[in-house]
């Protein structure tokens, strides 16, 4: 295996070579800033944690748009998951939710209130807890495209015990990325789509919007060269005025994504208008299941009340909170008054800084966009 | 959650497929995957369902990535490690054996353990 170093992403000559040519680039382009923006945490991640960043040049910006699938989760989708837990109903879902802010309260709190919230790692776990149990289970279901496809094979494979039904909090990302796109004062010229949300969707899919738009987008992986990779051909779309869909992860996505798992996904769920936390109302932007499994749907099951929550005084740090435009691509961590000081990973105010996909906490681990003006 | 985790099918039971991740032996789903899967394929596993087949001349490529990050200093304070054990947690546990039994994560990663006798068609 020792011939994985000599791989062409892993080439110095080459990661050198990209280097290059993104400078290059850029300075054709001239205008300053370049605002690319991506929309997966996972990208942010490999991005810092590579120190990508520190190579760019001055006059390009790549940022972070929603791309946090727990960041973007709303303030009443929350409440609807604590207030199920507090009246008693046992509520699973992915250990990032756990500490994100409701209105008021966090399923965390929730617990700490005697609330019956469970972390599991997929659907057919949450499943499996039902099915050894006497109690209501409800998987508290988030995540965009790529996960909402798990948690509909897993109602279609059968057998789902009757104690069991779905909160879906499940997100569709390229309208959020049209409604980011299109916001006023919004200065991002190219998108690059998250590698494996795409793997099902599809690199077609990108097609309208970037037509619609005038707006570049290249599918990339999460290699550091797949990375760089992925800028310099959005640089180069930009560059030349060619609103076009380029994949440059052919190893994981093609044009037409994966038939069977959209084929999964549009049985089960449907389109609807929602709420992205902090960023707008977005047409399109949720997954609520179909009226044919109402009966696994827990907000038709249950009579949820979050208003009683309202009563709570929420953080006092909240109504300081930037996430939204951080995740809206308006700002950046370190623009936030909270962040690093009153906002941290230990004691988050704001869902940014509680996921391992949200820009803020990503930053705090590894750093965001290093200052080298001073080293030379 | 975003990212997928590849590993190496070792042995499908229906919809089941009992996968190997840098030397962990986990079950995971096959209802979601795009083209039929064999023993000696590699899939990327999200949320323990196969979303990809990845195609063979592919899969160096994709593992070098977790290679790396799994392979790094102090895996357990770094984000993507834990992002990456958290898609293989995600994976049920094996009826056959799992490979984690002395606990921690993976620190020889590109070394794949089980080679030996699920092999019911050759990889190459």
């Amino acid at each position: 295996m020792n011939d994985l170093q000599q791989l062409r992403f892993r080439d110095p000559a080459r990661a050198e070579a990209l280097g290059e040519a993104i400078h290059e680039v850029c300075s054709e382009i001239g205008r300053d800033p370049i605002t690319l923006m991506h929309v997966c945490g996972s990208h942010e991640q490999a991005i810092a944690r590579f120190g990508l960043r520190t190579g760019l040049p001055k006059n390009l910006d790549v940022i972070m748009g929603p791309g946090c699938p727990v960041c973007i989760t709303d303030l009443p989708e929350v409440d609807e998951g604590v207030a199920l837990a507090l009246q008693g109903v046992k509520v699973c879902t992915y250990g990032d939710m756990l500490r994100v802010p409701g209105t008021s309260l966090s399923l965390n709190d929730a617990m700490a209130r005697g609330g019956n919230v469970a972390v599991v790692y997929s659907p057919s776990q949450a499943i499996e807890i039902a099915r050894k149990t006497e109690e209501q289970v409800v998987f508290f279901a988030t995540g965009f495209e790529t996960t909402a496809v798990t948690t509909a094979a897993a109602l279609l494979a059968g057998d789902v015990p009757e104690n069991f039904s779905i909160l879906s909090a499940h997100k569709y990302i390229p309208p959020a990325m049209e409604i980011v796109a299109t916001m006023p004062g919004s200065r991002i010229e190219g998108f690059l789509a998250a590698g494996h949300a795409a793997a099902i969707t599809g690199s077609g899919l990108f097609e309208p919007l970037a037509r619609k738009h005038r707006m570049p987008i290249v599918v990339a992986g999460f290699e550091p060269l797949d990375i760089l990779a992925a800028v310099l051909e959005l640089l180069v779309l930009v560059r030349d005025g060619r609103n076009e869909v380029a994949n440059l992860y052919p190893r994981c996505v093609s044009a037409q994504g994966n038939l069977p798992a959209q084929k999964i996904l549009w049985q089960v769920f449907e389109l609807e208008q929602g709420w992205w936390r902090g960023i707008a109302d977005i047409p399109d932007g949720n997954l609520r299941l179909r009226d044919t499994y109402a009966h696994l749907d827990a907000r038709k099951r249950f009579d949820i009340d979050i208003k009683k929550l309202w009563s709570h005084a929420p953080h006092e740090l909240a109504a300081q909170c930037v996430c939204g435009d951080i995740m809206a691509g308006k700002c950046q961590p370190t623009d936030c008054g909270l962040y690093g000081t009153k906002c941290t990973p230990d004691a988050p105010v704001g869902a940014c800084m509680v996921s391992s996909e949200g820009a803020c906490r990503i930053w705090q681990q590894y750093g965001g966009r290093p200052d080298l003006s001073e080293v030379g | 959650m975003c990212l997928g985790v590849p590993g190496k099918v070792l042995q499908i039971d229906g919809m089941d497929a009992t996968v190997d991740f840098f030397g962990m032996r986990k079950r995971i789903r096959l209802d979601i995957v795009d083209v039929p899967v064999a023993v000696g394929d590699y899939v990327l596993n999200h949320v323990g369902f196969a979303i990809r087949r990845i195609p063979e001349e592919d899969v160096a490529e994709t593992l070098a990535l977790f290679d790396t990050i799994l392979g790094g200093p102090e895996p357990e304070d770094d984000l993507m490690v834990a992002d990456v054990l958290g898609e293989i947690d995600a994976a049920g546990e094996s009826p056959t054996n799992d490979f984690r039994s002395t606990g921690g994560a993976p620190d020889a990663c590109p070394v794949f353990l089980p080679q030996q006798p699920q092999k019911e068609s050759s990889d190459e």
